[in-house]
């Protein structure tokens, strides 16, 4: 049978997401359909009907469902459930939301966050916060699955032309209505705390100064949306203020990705950031330290490197 | 021995809270030597401050046992903090459980049990340290006032205190007989906090010399007796002595864990440290020594909670875990090499912390004396 | 107003898990367990509630092996005001525990449900949601603030790229995030206190409730060991790296 897959998308726009969750519905199925469930969205269905792969794309217009309350959203894939063996949302908060609320009102179970399509009923999907990785089987009629973006490469956002059908919402959307929506507030890009980001650039003794510090650090962690971090010898020589600091004394700090400039990673540094997901090194010392627990280490003087991949970020 | 669901959850919360909220501070109240007051109120609010002092007299109403789980958490946070917390446990509220009048505990047992007063304990003086009896601070009464002088020692939480537990001889001749307990309010005229001393290690605690001045206090401020002073001051050993070797083995413990994950991370020649056998060895030895002290505290306790006299078993679990302590932490700083020595790795501060544990409540050849005496018999 | 707040026992989220050699699964024996983060959140926001008039009665609920009664009796020490325990050694995947939570609900008749966004073993975020679905009542999920007036909850929601707020008539389900609250510290007393309350055991049968599993769980490994770092040539190659290899940006 088919997959479906429910779109991410705010009426004006499709999200990249709704890229890797059909990725990995082509793994469920060769039948693939999307859902675009919003209110005014013509262009969200116009830009889903070009991805690469999709079978057709139903859009459903109706004013409850314009802000993907999981209430109507749920009834109305509720009505087109029947016809798919396989329903999948990226793992998005929205798609977090309402999946479930389905899969409870079909009797069956839900796999959450799915990274690998291993057969059209088996998946894996992490546990114990990625601590290990579990390959689960489903025996439910349909599978009802939140999609892990990062596990499946998006397909072509183009060279598709898929039919767009605008079937009428299901009676029950309109009759939801025990819930509304009241506002939304995206969050300005203030930058995020040490302890905290997914992300921090660090900067060392190698900088030099407290102005090479926010000429070349700052700009970087602007474009990566990182924190700011500084090696205890930045903070003691007076380049940046003691809460940059990231070691033993300092903050302990374990983000997904670890950016050390200009750091020669002494074990005092070390201990602070050694458990970060991914950590890229420059400097200009191919000895230096902190190249042992580096991911990916680049030898370069970092007044051009830094810049250069700053620029390179776009 | 096993531990109830409650036990285990009081020293559930208390890790977290010790781990939260005094460990990160630590080195920092280590070398700023600031009075962890903000620590200490917080402590008092979830009912650290009087654990085994009944619920009508504002206590938890808590057993032993609960008490040594937590002063072993706090410890491992912060050892100062604990010592703060053991004094006001044992000594200040303790001794007033026991001998304050109705309204003496009205007065003072609620506030400090709850943690909103913090007490001291007026012993020790310059030249009188072990042979308590020979202390010479006076206590003359002049109609219905008693007007005290001398200098006391060594007074943990001295200058920090609310209220004072003071011994003073009121009749020379009578000896161990002629001395009387007072609860002395520190801001009485003629209680002078003379000097804090500077101590190798618990830069937190306060810890004073206390002048006594022509202090004049009411005849109300005794507590028991007249001449009862001395029976007083022994007669919260057992608690005390348990609660120190419960923070010498929350210290030693920190040390330990620290040492271990050092090794774990460290590589020489090729391999963690924690994989050769010598560096495992110690560590084992260790973990094993550490573990044998604390079942002694565990003993101690649960002897107390039977109800039954643990002086002996008080004794030892005090000296040796306060011996185990000092020899834990020294390996601790041995594990980490050079960095053990520098006070960027928390094990140095930690040893200067724990070495006084074998020599304040009853040093250790105190505890030798009884000890021996009551295997002797 | 009632509050029903539902708890799980996990592995204690300071533990480093480690997958077990026959690869069945996740080696939890001797392994510290405590109440799910996200549940202290929810246990905490439902005391602070009664503590402000709002509610009457907190009852705490979690389905599982009996040592779970210790989950329970933490979550009367924060502050609830009764316990029940659903009984179970078999495997309860989340609508299993969905469907034993609406029987309860149905008893117990509670204004607002509110529980953890997920559990840090299954990680599924799921189990709020499917009740709400069963009971037909509306769901705020990844709570951050909630407002409690006039037979509705007002809930601002972390959404991806931000917050949003909604309002739902009650009675509702609310899961919550960790900007939600800070849940205290447990005082001494109130552990002591906690002994007292009344905790109910009753079992799955009780309530006619099918728990059987769905999903079959045929492996559990390690996730890929991570591979000695490299030197990369100059900073194409680090973003080629970053974006494609590693795929942190």
């Amino acid at each position: 049978m088919a997959a479906l897959v429910i779109a991410e998308h705010d009426n004006q726009s499709l999200k990249a997401a709704t890229l890797n969750a059909v990725a990995a519905a082509l793994q469920c199925s060769p039948e693939v359909d999307v859902l675009v469930a919003g209110n005014q969205s013509d262009v969200a269905a116009g830009t889903a009907s070009q991805m690469t792969g999709v079978r057709k794309v139903i859009q459903i217009d109706a004013p409850s469902l314009a802000d993907q309350l999981a209430e109507p959203l749920a009834a109305q894939i509720l009505a087109l459930a029947s016809n798919y063996s396989h329903i999948l949302a990226p793992a998005t908060a929205n798609g977090k939301n309402v999946l479930p609320r389905v899969a409870a009102k079909l009797d069956v179970a839900q796999l959450s966050d799915v990274t690998k399509v291993v057969g059209v009923d088996t998946f894996e999907r992490p546990i114990y916060a990625g601590n290990a990785i579990a390959t689960v089987q489903s025996s439910d009629s349909v599978k009802i699955i939140t999609v892990r973006t990062t596990g499946f490469d998006p397909v072509a956002a183009t060279g598709g032309s898929a039919a767009i059908e605008k079937p009428a919402a299901d009676a029950a959307v309109s009759n939801s209505a025990s819930s509304s929506f009241v506002g939304r507030e995206l969050t300005q890009s203030d930058r995020p705390e040490l302890t905290a980001a997914k992300t921090i650039v660090s900067g060392g003794r190698g900088l030099g100064s407290g102005e090479k510090y926010q000429e070349l650090v700052v700009p970087l962690a602007d474009k990566l949306g990182a924190a700011l971090g500084a090696s205890r010898a930045a903070v003691d020589a007076g380049y940046v203020p003691n809460d940059y600091q990231v070691g033993q004394t300092g903050k302990i700090v374990a983000p997904q990705l670890y950016v050390a400039v200009g750091i020669s990673g002494a074990i005092q540094h070390l201990a602070g950031m050694k458990d970060s997901k991914v950590i890229v090194a420059i400097n200009k010392d191919p000895e230096a330290p902190i190249f042992s627990v580096a991911d990916y280490g680049l030898v370069a003087d970092l007044f051009t490197a830094v810049p250069e991949l700053t620029k390179a970020l776009g | 021995m096993i531990l109830t669901t409650e036990q285990e959850m009081i020293r559930d919360s208390m890790r977290t809270f010790s781990q939260e909220r005094l460990a990160p501070f630590s080195a920092e109240w280590d070398k700023t030597h600031a009075f962890p007051a903000q620590a200490i109120n917080e402590l008092g609010e979830l009912g650290a401050m009087g654990m085994v002092i009944p619920e009508e007299w504002g206590g938890a109403g808590m057993d032993y046992m609960s008490l040594v789980l937590t002063l072993e958490e706090i410890a491992a946070g912060d050892g100062s903090t604990s010592t703060i917390v053991s004094v006001q446990n044992s000594l200040a509220c303790g001794i007033t459980l026991k001998y304050g009048s109705q309204s003496q505990k009205e007065e003072w047992l609620k506030p400090l049990a709850r943690g909103e007063k913090l007490g001291c304990f007026c012993l020790t003086e310059p030249h009188t340290g072990s042979d308590a009896s020979a202390i010479t601070t006076r206590a003359d009464r002049d109609g219905d006032h008693f007007i005290l002088n001398g200098v006391k020692q060594f007074i943990t939480s001295g200058k920090n205190a609310d209220v004072a537990i003071v011994l003073a001889v009121t009749d020379r001749a009578a000896g161990k007989k002629g001395i009387s307990c007072f609860l002395v309010p520190t801001s009485t005229p003629g209680y002078i906090v003379a000097r804090l001393e500077d101590k190798m290690g618990q830069h937190a605690t306060d810890t004073a010399q206390i002048l006594f001045e022509n202090c004049r206090i009411p005849a109300s401020c005794l507590m028991g007796k007249e001449g009862e002073g001395y029976k007083i001051a022994l007669s919260n050993l057992e608690a005390g002595r348990i609660g120190i070797a419960a923070q010498a083995v929350g210290m030693a413990r920190s040390a330990l864990d620290a040492a271990i994950k050092y090794a774990k991370d460290r590589v020489t020649f090729g391999a963690p440290i924690i994989e050769h056998q010598a560096v495992n060895f110690r560590l084992v030895d260790m973990a094993t020594q550490l573990d044998a002290a604390r079942l002694m505290v565990w003993r101690a306790a649960s002897l107390k909670d039977a109800g039954k006299s643990c002086l002996t078993e008080a004794s030892m679990a005090k000296l040796f875990a306060s011996e185990v302590a000092e020899k834990v932490c020294t390996d601790a700083i041995q594990i980490h090499g050079g960095y053990g020595y520098v006070s960027d790795f928390p094990v140095e501060r930690i040893y200067r912390d724990v070495r006084v544990c074998q020599i304040y409540e009853g040093a250790s050849d105190i505890q030798r004396l009884v000890i021996g005496r009551a295997i002797a018999q | 107003m009632k509050i029903l707040v539902a708890v799980k026992r996990v592995v204690d989220y300071n533990v480093k898990v480690r997958v077990k050699s026959d690869n069945s699964g996740v080696d939890i024996a001797n392994v510290k367990m405590s109440m799910n983060p996200f549940d202290e959140i929810a246990v905490e926001e439902a005391v602070r509630l009664k503590e402000a008039g709002v509610a009457t009665e907190v009852v705490v609920v979690s389905a599982g092996p009996t040592q779970c009664q210790e989950t329970l009796r933490t979550a009367l020490a924060i502050g609830a005001d009764r316990a029940i325990l659903v009984e179970s050694a078999a495997e309860l995947q989340p609508l299993a525990v969905a469907k034993i939570l609406k029987s309860l609900c149905e008893k117990e008749q509670a204004q607002i449900v509110i529980l953890g966004k997920q559990a840090i073993d299954d990680d599924s975020n799921q189990t709020g949601q499917m009740l709400a679905a069963l009971l037909d009542i509306p769901q705020a999920t990844f709570a951050s603030k909630l407002v409690v007036a006039d037979g509705k909850a007002s809930v601002t929601r972390e959404v991806d790229g931000g917050l949003e707020t909604i309002a739902v008539s009650l009675p509702a389900v609310v899961t919550t995030d960790l900007r939600l609250n800070e849940p205290r510290y447990v005082t001494l007393p109130n552990i002591m206190k906690a002994k007292k309350k009344p905790l109910e055991l009753i079992k799955p049968e009780d309530l006619g409730v099918d728990i059987s599993p769905r999903l079959k769980t045929l492996k559990v490994e390690e996730p890929p060991k991570r591979s000695a770092g490299v030197m990369v040539a100059d900073v194409a190659a680090l973003v080629e790296k970053l974006k494609n290899e590693a795929k942190v940006i």
